[in-house]
């Protein structure tokens, strides 16, 4: 088995016997965005329109929450120093842990996304686009979050300085993920904005991992 | 032939070693003395590239191991003072994992055969965290058993005997012995006496270079 099939199944295996930690993460995100119809009323248009945000604030949050756990365990027990160490590129076991991180953890997020959209009434078309927002954004927060989770390894208070870091680089994926939910739901094509977090996704999977990998060697150092 | 060239180490404001340079050709084995605090454990995660040292550097057959990070790192086998052993994983699993991660070929036989020849053979398929300390390290240390031939020439060794049974140790030191007699090279750092049989050690005192460094 090549060294990056290692680390994706070793990292599903663990994330398989640590089931509570995924659950915590989809739990999280379903009672944030269920949270917004108790408080602001049953209004059909306003819950209409505030849809596309709150779903993706609400993702945002639950995939930075769980970045803290992508290094961190490995940092304490050392086997993080023995991936620095393999043989082959750390960038490319870096995007093993992060495809086997996203698939834990954001993926159940953007199936979980159109069941949530029908609280809110949204169109089908709407939550159609929603998911293809979610599917092409909340890797490229998994990317992104690596970098800051990288950098905050072994500090003190990492937590918070992880969502300072990280969260302002989410912007333009709220910006746009969130637009194209509107944009279809106002009747306009979504498209524009769905090839940017394309190119968001194709610019993150190549310059996230190099970065991730370097951070994780000043961390280690 | 592993070569370290005026290495100098700051932690902090501290100075753990300066103008250090030993060489180590094959088949010998290094001891690294020091006491407590004395920059040991830094000096072998310089000596595997994970830190960089202040001054100085480290080269493998005469090339540095910066520029050579990916044919350096094939050649060489690092256990730390973390056993890099996953708690929710056997201790089949991990030493597969390890292997594999280290990019060496290791079927389920020869991997559980190595943990039978560390005496964790019957631990195989219990997770590990209800392993003791000692079964640990040995499911850590089980990956020096995978196997001569095209395993990796350069081991580096933190503590290795720490925690261990007697009878651990005697194993161990057959396996180090046997790994420089057959034309490998052995880095290690332990307070223990230990004694290999028919191994030229060659020693480094951490506590003398520093005196003399003074």
């Amino acid at each position: 088995m090549s060294p990056f099939a290692c680390i994706v199944r070793r990292d599903l295996l663990l994330a398989f016997r640590r089931r509570s930690d995924v659950f915590n993460t989809l739990v999280f995100f379903v009672i944030v965005v269920s949270l917004f119809p108790l408080g602001v009323g049953p209004e059909p248009n306003q819950l209409r329109a505030m849809a596309p945000g709150v779903i993706w604030v609400a993702a945002l949050l639950a995939a930075m929450l769980a970045l803290s756990r992508l290094f961190a365990a490995d940092f304490a027990d050392g086997t993080l120093e023995q991936m620095a160490l393999a043989p082959e590129p750390l960038f490319l076991l870096v995007i093993g842990k992060v495809l086997s991180h996203w698939l834990v953890t954001g993926l159940p997020l953007v199936l979980m996304a159109p069941v949530l959209g029908l609280q809110f009434d949204m169109p089908l078309d709407a939550l159609g686009v929603l998911v293809v927002s979610l599917a092409l954004g909340t890797p490229v927060l998994s990317l992104i979050g690596a970098v800051g989770a990288a950098l905050t390894l072994g500090v003190r208070g990492g937590g918070v300085l992880v969502a300072l870091l990280v969260l302002p680089l989410y912007i333009p994926v709220l910006v746009f993920g969130a637009g194209a939910v509107v944009a279809s739901g106002a009747g306009l094509s979504a498209q524009a904005h769905l090839l940017l977090l394309g190119a968001f996704l194709a610019l993150s999977l190549v310059l996230s991992p190099w970065a991730t990998a370097t951070a994780l060697r000043i961390s280690l150092d | 032939m592993l070569a370290a060239e005026h290495l100098e180490c700051t932690r902090g404001d501290r100075t753990l070693f300066r103008g250090l340079s030993f060489s180590l050709p094959p088949a010998r084995l290094l001891h690294l003395a020091g006491a407590n605090g004395t920059g040991k454990t830094s000096l072998l995660r310089i000596l595997c590239g994970l830190l960089s040292p202040t001054h100085g550097q480290v080269r493998w057959q005469d090339r540095p191991i910066t520029a050579i990070r990916e044919d350096y790192a094939a050649q060489l086998l690092y256990i730390g003072h973390a056993n890099g052993v996953k708690d929710e994983l056997t201790a089949l699993e991990n030493l597969e994992i390890g292997a594999a991660l280290a990019g060496r070929r290791c079927t389920r036989d020869v991997a559980l055969g190595a943990l039978e020849e560390l005496g964790v053979g019957r631990c195989a398929h219990l997770p590990a965290r209800s392993l003791s300390q000692g079964q640990r390290r040995r499911v850590a240390l089980a990956r020096l058993a995978l196997g001569a031939g095209d395993g990796p020439l350069l081991w580096i060794l933190d503590e290795p005997f720490a925690a261990l049974d007697q009878a651990a140790v005697a194993y161990l030191e057959g396996l180090i012995a046997s790994h420089v007699t057959a034309g490998g090279m052995v880095v290690l750092t332990t307070h223990q006496p230990f004694a290999v049989a028919s191994v030229t050690v060659v020693r480094v005192d951490l506590d003398f270079d520093m005196d003399a460094a003074r």
